[in-house]
């Protein structure tokens, strides 16, 4: 499963686009030390936090992407900074358990 | 390389859109010197977490990055209020932020334990009402 393949299989909307990047597992939680303590490289990680420091931690955490669950707003520095260090941002109205678990159904977990 | 790198970074206090770009420049230094991914993310991940308590504790602080052959050495300090009880700073979930700070996603009481969790070496002395220092590295290859 990969990055790329997040609309077509699992409904995300893109809203930061990027490389398309293999995705090897899932973390879920929105605290950022816990995420940054937690998640291992190469995991999708979905939260509700659309600030610039979501996407500071999914960047030195090497995250494979971040999932914005229940319709979060992504802000427009957080959006800006998202670009500029190659980090890709999905968006989706799900709620976070559901949103993870159509992404582990289409992994096959 | 023969000779050592030094990097001094200055992280302003409460400035939460600006933490972190210490970690990502050296990271980025890291990546381009060659070290293994796996440490450059360990130092990455601590160095965040260490430029975080400066910015929400202390008021800002300096970071001395020393790059060699066998390690990376960090050292944080700064002129904060300084921590009164370590042993307690240390443990997961322990936290004196503000509500503010929580709201951002900070504020887990996870800072420190991640620091000590991802490096090798971690020892952190602090005198109340002068400052705290922080010293960590990370042992290459």
């Amino acid at each position: 499963m990969n990055t790329g393949d997040l609309p077509a299989r699992c409904g995300f909307r893109v809203l930061v686009p990027g490389e398309d990047r293999p995705i090897r597992g899932i973390f879920t939680g929105d605290l950022l030390s816990w995420a940054m303590g937690r998640a291992k490289e190469g995991d999708a990680w979905f939260t509700v936090m659309g600030n610039v420091n979501t996407v500071a931690v999914a960047s030195l955490a090497d995250c494979a992407c971040i999932v914005l669950c229940h319709g979060a707003v992504l802000d427009s520095v957080a959006g800006q900074r998202a670009a500029e260090n190659g980090v890709l941002v999905f968006a989706t109205h799900l709620p976070e358990f559901e949103a993870s678990l159509a992404l582990a159904k289409a992994m096959g977990l | 390389m023969s000779e050592s790198i030094q990097l001094e970074y200055t992280v302003p206090g409460n400035d939460f859109t600006r933490a972190g770009e210490a970690s990502a420049d050296l990271k980025s230094t890291l990546k381009r010197l060659g070290l293994p991914a796996a440490e450059v993310r360990r130092i990455a991940i601590a160095l965040y977490e260490g430029e975080i308590n400066l910015a929400i504790h202390a008021g800002g602080g300096q970071i001395r990055v020393t790059v060699d052959d066998h390690q990376v050495e960090m050292i944080l300090t700064d002129q904060g209020p300084g921590i009164p009880d370590i042993p307690k700073a240390m443990e997961e979930g322990y936290s004196t932020a503000s509500a503010q700070v929580r709201s951002l996603g900070f504020g887990a009481g996870m800072g420190l334990p991640n620091m000590k969790r991802y490096t090798d070496e971690f020892d952190i002395q602090s005198t109340v009402g002068v400052g705290t220092t922080i010293t960590m590295r990370v042992k290459i290859g």
